[in-house]
């Protein structure tokens, strides 16, 4: 019997979440200017002061996924009526949904293309994320240049030693085609569509663990997922970290940027979203999340 | 109550129906596209390029490579650790191995792939001093180990199933226990051996999970100590982050994929017919 109500109880869970996938944007109204003077409305900066409720989708950067987390979190303090509802399909889907009208916010990992700004697509930085270069700690090299970066993942350069490190050969290590921090990685260094990687993974996680446990590789992954196991490099003598991507001095580094469509009204639940997003208030989130804030 | 049976043995049918109509209908229109010949002996994958090149190839090669190699190391020793079992041991020593064997095919594949991450991969860069030693050997190696426990079951399954009196017949006529295994039970076992190895191809070519983790995952042409990606492995690294004409060509390689395990099917079928018309 238990496990029948068990059975039951999960199968009406698939059902839900197989609704809440369907849900669109048409609920997403305001609530009736009546609750205005909530204790809620009172702390919440929203240009309206009101309190809202419904529903925000976005879609897109797998990378955005901990700045999501944040804001998501904190925004529910503010607008406990409103959901923001987030999937990570990748900063190209993220952007294509926008512009197909299916999600309210897009989300990418990478500054817009001309062209897609021409479709009208907006760009809205929220944060800014350096790519952080790693070696396995046991490597004596600490400073590369973003040139050097480029002939090791080209090809150019197969060995340590070329570079004043030890005679062993150079594990390249990077993520797999679809993904947003390579993408925005081979653009800023230049080796788009020629890297001769070594290996590829799925995840950042992978990239991090397979450096940590080999000691002549190199990877890329977000400065934020950085941890003691892998060494991060110096780019042409700037170490990341949140001040030098603040200032731009770390040059490897890339935006978060919520994608809207231009002349397209969002609903106000959206718009809130945004707005809070676009302050100096969502500063924090940004930083707990380990990015840096281009608001603050 | 009959229709309830009726009904279960239904769903199961239903499910194989609709997930090869589904993969048929999701996986041709890519084909169509990029052009049969262009996709199946393309030498070059790069899905994201700005000229994308979908060729599987390699990806078609190193399956089939990488399942030889297991084959090529499981089924010797499976067969061999089979006629232990099945003959040779004493009744308390098998009592104690086979359900280690039973338990080896119950460890969950991504725990292959870890041991295989944390020792072999290592071993694999020192002793051959490659950059990295995530390769087609490591993943011929962990596939070998996890077709093991299927080629010795089913293996040992048809060496029991000989007949006691061949066997006392052999040892009759002067042939030594060794010579009577080998030379009788075994060809009179061959159609269950057949099946065991077919069964353990099987495994191989439908495996993903562990070797991801061993393989490296780079569409590069297969050699034995370089990174290389399987058919399984170019669905699951890509699926996530995929779109447009890249998911579909994934789709594709899953209708590869699909037909491979079903001629191996086909045949796993054709010779357990055989070993109970036999």
């Amino acid at each position: 019997m238990k496990k029948r109500t068990l059975a039951l109880m999960l199968s009406a869970a698939l059902c839900v979440g197989l609704l809440a996938g369907c849900g669109g944007t048409a609920d997403t109204t305001q609530s009736p200017a009546a609750g205005s003077n909530s204790p809620a409305a009172e702390q919440s900066q929203t240009p309206a002061g009101t309190e809202l409720s419904g529903t925000v989708n976005t879609d897109g950067s797998t990378s955005m996924a901990d700045v999501m987390a944040a804001f998501q979190e904190s925004f529910g303090d503010i607008q406990p009526d409103v959901t923001v509802n987030y999937s990570g399909t990748g900063s190209g889907s993220g952007i294509t949904n926008v512009l197909a009208g299916t999600v309210d916010i897009g989300l990418s990992s990478r500054a817009l293309t001309d062209e897609e700004k021409a479709e009208g697509a907006v760009e809205n930085i929220v944060a800014l994320d350096g790519v952080a270069i790693v070696v396995n700690p046991e490597n004596t090299i600490t400073d590369l240049t973003v040139e050097q970066i480029a002939q090791i993942y080209n090809g150019t350069i197969t060995n340590w030693s070329e570079l004043g490190g030890a005679d062993a050969p150079i594990a390249v290590i990077g993520r797999d085609a679809a993904s947003g921090t390579r993408g925005a990685f081979e653009e800023i260094v230049g080796v788009e569509d020629q890297c001769v990687y070594t290996n590829e993974y799925e995840s950042t996680g992978e990239v991090i663990g397979s450096v940590a446990g080999n000691p002549n590789a190199i990877g890329y992954a977000s400065l934020s997922a950085v941890d003691d196991s892998v060494t991060a490099l110096k780019v042409n003598g700037v170490a990341p970290s949140e001040a030098t991507v603040a200032d731009g001095s770390y040059e490897i580094q890339r935006p978060f940027v919520m994608v809207t469509v231009e002349g397209s009204q969002l609903a106000p639940a959206a718009q809130a979203f945004l707005d809070w997003a676009m302050s100096a208030d969502a500063a924090d989130e940004v930083t707990a999340a380990g990015c840096v804030s281009p608001n603050a | 109550m009959q229709l309830i049976f009726f009904f279960c043995g239904f769903i199961a049918i239903a499910f194989v129906l609709v997930i090869t109509v589904y993969l048929i209908l999701s996986g041709l229109p890519a084909i169509r596209e990029i052009g049969l010949a262009d996709f199946l002996l393309g030498r070059e994958w790069a899905s994201t390029a700005k000229e994308p090149k979908f060729g599987i190839l390699p990806l078609i090669l190193t399956s089939i490579y990488g399942t030889a190699g297991a084959i090529l190391i499981g089924v010797p020793i499976g067969f061999l650790m089979a006629v232990f079992l099945a003959k040779v041991a004493p009744r308390r020593v098998a009592g104690v191995i086979r359900p280690v064997v039973d338990l080896l095919a119950g460890i969950p594949s991504i725990v292959y792939g870890l041991v295989g991450l944390m020792v072999l991969v290592p071993f694999v860069r020192k002793t051959f001093n490659t950059a990295a030693g995530e390769s087609l050997l490591a993943s011929i190696v962990v596939l070998a180990v996890m077709i093991l426990p299927s080629i010795i079951s089913v293996s040992e399954t048809a060496l029991n199933a000989v007949p006691r009196a061949y066997e006392e017949a052999s040892l009759a006529l002067g042939a030594t226990e060794i010579e009577t295994y080998f030379r009788v039970s075994a060809p009179a076992a061959k159609s269950g051996i057949a099946a065991a190895v077919v069964l353990g191809v099987g495994r191989a070519i439908g495996e993903a999970m562990a070797i991801m983790m061993v393989a490296g995952n780079v569409a590069n042409m297969p050699s034995l100590l370089s990174s290389v990606r399987f058919l399984t492995t170019g669905i699951a690294v890509e699926l996530a982050y995929s779109s447009g004409l890249q998911r579909q060509a994934l789709f594709s390689i899953g209708l590869v994929l699909f037909l491979f395990i079903m001629c191996i099917n086909v045949i796993l079928n054709v010779f357990l017919k055989r070993d109970k018309e036999g």
